[in-house]
């Protein structure tokens, strides 16, 4: 990426090789031990700031009580808090937790298989499209009272609408097995606005009270977190974060090329069919609960492709961890930075994360000397 | 270590004898946008052959390679490859009988070449031969003189550069035929030459080489045999001196072209005929 290392320009008089020589230096070199350290780095901090965070807040919870709590529950010694306490904890904070994990979660696994399918690293369910098709089919199951699965229906409705998404928007972006940047992104604008009138039409003719459960949905917040959200959303994000680390070495193939890849043994069709399925699973999973999060599929590949390589084996589960991470951490700013009052988690993560995009078009850009 | 996989194995091929027959087209149409690219190409390739395709732009020399490799259909005739056809055999299957070496070699994501040469080996993933891993990335690496920057990354070297890390992928994939379009493209005359001589020590594996070229000195000097192709169809083959001859590359490329005995060896050398003539002058 960064193009730091000397060019040798002369090489008609360089020494005969020594065959022998780069071999010890290389067994080693191709797991690369800074992906165990980052790994371990970020499920400590995950873990810390998941506890920090359930202190945190108008009723305050030292981390102790917080893990003394959660291990009674779990039948591992620890003991209860008192009863408002206990209430708070495990009634509002801890199914915000969740909800902001598997979200999370979600939203930067999907990020990383979204852009190791396109071969692009701009590619993201939010920047394409992916989240608002998605949201048509949320905002389109509550203003039509629809209810025939349960308290899965606005999940499968999302999930449906954006399967077809993600489907319409790989068959438009792509020209000869590749994906070209700028049809990429005005793929993106035109979905966008497609959806944006959609949803505009199903809040057109939605009653009082469905607006009033759209809008606050369409925010992006996780305030009205609680269990029934979590097992809504569950299955949806546990199969999908399960099956995503399969793709990665194909994925890694991938990168050479759709032709290259398929000389190499990998049945791209198959494969593309398959992971742009768990990537619809993924974001329906995120935007059925917690409307458009954007930016964080986007930002959190792209660090930990410039700390660790771009290597697939790391980058798709470390994507998730790293969605978490990050997650928690802009609600916990969400409700404590303006509180009493509460910030819009999907705003946030817009105002931080637009920029970085900005970045990102601009070194992209310059890579390449124009859009090709 | 032998890692577990949730794929069933893959027959894996025999090792290949010199001789063998690796790939053969038979009767081979190809039409893209309705014009025959190839209209009707026999050519076999055996084990332990350099066989080089030649032939003026627009010839047809990388639609053969394409559907040798199995990316191009045959509208007509059709392609063996191993001993089944082509269209019946799986990606995987293919992958354990053919490597390919692309004209360009895009990289969407900054791997190092290291890497880039190690994905050559996905194709034995989970089976016995996956020990060899190491020792094929590092002896293709040698082999590519490629060892010195394996663990820059790909896209910051030099043109060059990159195309051998390319074939040092390709040949670690240690697949019994190699397909390479344009091998020696992008690279001054001492790669070439590495490029052809590690073409010549393939063969001498037993693996059979076919190999596009431009420069018809470069087939003349390395290949076993030579398939000289204009429109769409094969001219003739054979070895170089048989297939080279001055009348018929003349013919071909519409431009005189004289082949003359190397004074050491007599191997045939093939330059076109410079000399002032009205189109030169003109400029």
């Amino acid at each position: 990426m960064t193009a730091t290392a000397p060019r040798e320009d002369d090489r008609t008089t360089a020494p005969p090789v020594e065959i022998i020589g780069g071999k010890s230096r290389m067994t080693d070199r191709h797991i690369r031990p800074r992906t165990v350290w980052l790994t371990a780095g970020l499920a400590v901090a995950l873990l810390a700031l998941s506890v920090l965070s359930a202190g945190i807040g108008a009723y305050g919870i030292p981390a102790g009580d917080v893990l003394a709590s959660v291990a009674h529950r779990c039948g591992l010694g620890g003991h209860r808090l008192d009863r408002v306490a206990e209430s708070v904890l495990w009634d509002v904070r801890l199914p915000r937790i969740v909800l902001a994990l598997l979200v999370g979660g979600s939203l930067g696994c999907a990020g990383a298989l979204m852009q190791g399918v396109f071969g692009n690293p701009l590619a993201e369910p939010g920047v394409i499209g992916i989240s608002s098709g998605a949201a048509v089919g949320a905002v389109g199951s509550i203003a039509l009272g629809l209810s025939f699965a349960g308290s899965w229906t606005v999940t499968v409705c999302a999930f449906a609408a954006g399967l077809l998404t993600v489907l319409v928007v790989y068959g438009l972006s792509r020209s000869g097995g590749r994906t070209e940047v700028v049809t990429l992104v005005l793929t993106g604008i035109a979905v966008n606005a497609f959806a944006g009138a959609l949803i505009g039409l199903f809040i057109f003719v939605a009653d009082n009270a469905q607006l009033t459960q759209i809008t606050f949905w369409q925010l992006g917040s996780l305030a009205q977190a609680t269990w029934p959200k979590v097992l809504a959303v569950l299955p949806c994000a546990a199969a999908g974060l399960g099956a995503a680390p399969f793709f990665a070495r194909r994925l890694d193939l991938l990168a050479l090329g759709e032709r290259q890849a398929r000389h190499l043994g990998v049945d791209v069709e198959r494969l593309r069919i398959a992971a742009v399925l768990v990537v619809a699973l993924l974001t329906a999973a995120a935007v059925a609960v917690a409307g458009i999060i954007s930016f964080v599929g986007l930002v959190v590949p792209h660090l930990l492709r410039m700390a660790a390589g771009p290597g697939h084996r790391f980058l798709v589960p470390g994507s998730a961890l790293g969605g978490a991470l990050v997650l928690v951490a802009a609600d916990l700013a969400a409700r404590t930075l303006a509180s009493p009052a509460e910030l819009p988690l999907g705003v946030l993560t817009a105002l931080i994360g637009s920029p970085f995009f900005f970045w990102l078009l601009r070194r992209t850009r310059g890579r390449q000397g124009g859009w090709a | 270590m032998r890692r577990l996989s949730l794929r069933a194995r893959p027959d894996l091929p025999p090792p290949p004898a010199p001789g063998d027959v690796l790939a053969e087209a038979h009767g081979l149409v190809v039409r893209l946008g309705g014009r025959p690219v190839l209209d009707g190409v026999d050519l076999t390739v055996r084990a332990g052959e350099v066989l080089a395709l030649v032939g003026p732009n627009g010839a047809g020399k990388s639609t053969l390679l394409g559907a040798l490799a199995g990316d191009v259909p045959a509208d007509g005739g059709g392609v063996r490859v191993g001993g089944a056809p082509v269209g019946e055999r799986s990606a995987r299957q293919l992958a354990l009988r053919r490597a390919v070496l692309p004209q360009s070699s895009p990289l969407a994501f900054p791997f190092t070449a290291e890497e880039v040469v190690r994905m050559g080996r996905a194709p034995w993933a989970g089976t016995a031969l996956a020990d060899e891993d190491d020792a094929a990335v590092a002896a293709a690496l040698a082999a590519t003189e490629a060892a010195g920057f394996a663990g820059r990354a790909f896209p910051a070297l030099s043109g060059g550069e990159r195309a051998r890390v390319a074939l040092a992928r390709v040949l670690a994939q240690r697949a019994p035929l190699l397909l390479l379009d344009e091998p020696t493209a992008a690279l001054d005359v001492r790669h070439q030459e590495l490029v052809l001589r590690v073409c010549r020590e393939q063969a001498a594996l037993a693996r059979g080489v076919v190999v596009v070229l431009h420069d018809l000195g470069l087939a003349a000097a390395h290949a076993d045999r030579v398939a000289l192709l204009s429109h769409g169809s094969l001219v003739a083959s054979g070895p170089p001196s048989s297939v080279l001859t001055p009348a018929r590359l003349s013919a071909l490329y519409h431009h005189p072209i004289e082949v003359l005995p190397h004074p050491h060896g007599g191997a045939p050398v093939i330059l076109p005929v410079r000399g002032p003539s009205k189109d030169s002058g003109a400029r």
